[in-house]
């Protein structure tokens, strides 16, 4: 039976493509049959993070306006067997996308045998958030140390709890919180919030904490997951994420600042 | 972290700040957004009822409900007008 998980934020800009991105890749490296889908219609750009936006045909909104079938517009990622990818529209129709679409598409997604599907969420709280976190068993919500984001997570949780299927069926959309671009040297300089912060604040179990790392953009430049780049921090944490999200018991990696010697801690140069 | 750093370091911890805030802000949104829908149709009524009377303005009236286990205390505060002397601020429940 196909789970699906929403990644999702509220706040634009936090990483909810980068981390669609890498928890998808992450899931088919794991040998899990995965289908990733853009729901960012008017804006799509998980086909450019993933390096296939050359190869886009048809997209979601064709799949539900019955223009193409699924397995004309699903792409199948070129490093990662079992990955597929759903491009967005560009369409500028906001309400291309209506709920009985998106439940054909994903019903006919899980009759295809996927284990995982991730649906990449656009920012906001309006129409394409709320299908994209509407069908959800799980979500992740990614959030950075700051406190717009974290306002808005706890939005976004609200709205989970209140607005979702499961929500409305009695039941609950299992939450992750992913906190993304830490920086536990400007946490240990009071600078930042700190992960038990933002955990307390927003009441969710932790996923994974994504250290603030340069590979993030090198990876969308080259449009290659950060997930890839496993000598990379970020790489390597969202790898450890993706392992909790299967239910492996893995401890957390990078929440502390790096050493620095004697030398580099009294000169250190100014950015 | 330079030396300067290290002794101004107490004075600026904004991240503390920044927690505060945030608790603060996410329970007064927590509270709203758990009020049932009739409530500002609610507000909205009483307040003609009360501009019959008085002159007030939608600022100064403020319906909450809270829930406490097995019960709820609907509470209404309307702030009059400083031009009456007798009643500066009603409350009731």
């Amino acid at each position: 039976m196909a789970k699906i998980i929403v990644v999702t934020s509220g706040k634009g800009g936090v990483g909810k493509t980068t981390t669609s991105s890498a928890i998808s890749t992450g899931l088919a490296l794991r040998g899990h049959k995965t289908a990733v889908i853009d729901f960012d219609i008017g804006l799509r750009n998980l086909d450019l993070i993933m390096n296939c936006e050359r190869r886009v045909v048809y997209d979601f909104v064709n799949v539900i306006n019955g223009d193409a079938t699924l397995k004309q517009a699903l792409i199948k990622d070129k490093r990662c067997e079992n990955l597929f990818i759903l491009p967005a529209s560009q369409t500028r129709d906001k309400d291309a996308l209506t709920k009985e679409g998106v439940e054909k598409v994903l019903n006919e997604l899980k009759e295809m045998d996927f284990e995982y599907i991730i649906c990449d969420s656009p920012a906001g709280i309006e129409h394409g958030a709320f299908m994209a976190l509407y069908f959800a068993d799980e979500a992740v919500v990614v959030a950075n140390p700051e406190v717009s984001s974290v306002r808005d997570s706890d939005r976004i949780l609200g709205i989970l709890q209140s607005k979702s299927r499961k929500a409305e069926q009695g039941e609950n959309v299992v939450e992750h919180l992913l906190i993304t671009r830490y920086d536990p040297a400007r946490v240990a300089r009071g600078e930042m919030l700190g992960v038990a912060d933002v955990e307390e604040i927003l009441a969710t179990k932790l996923l994974g904490v994504i250290p603030e790392c340069q590979s993030v953009l090198k990876a969308s430049n080259q449009g290659v997951p950060v997930i890839h780049d496993n000598e990379s921090k970020a790489g390597k944490a969202y790898a450890d994420a993706v392992a909790r999200l299967t239910g492996e018991q893995v401890e957390h990696r990078f929440l502390t600042p790096e050493h620095k010697s004697l030398f580099q801690r009294l000169f250190r140069r100014s950015a | 972290m330079s030396l300067f750093d290290y002794f101004s370091r107490k004075k600026n911890n904004t991240a503390s700040i920044a927690k505060e805030r945030l608790q603060v802000i996410v329970a007064h949104e927590r509270r709203q957004n758990k009020q049932p829908d009739y409530l500002a149709a609610l507000q909205k009524d009483i307040m003609e009822v009360i501009k019959k009377y008085v002159d007030i303005d939608i600022d100064n009236i403020e319906v909450q409900l809270d829930n406490h286990g097995n019960f709820s205390v609907l509470e209404l505060n309307v702030t009059l007008p400083d031009k009456l002397p007798a009643a500066k601020a009603g409350n009731s429940r």
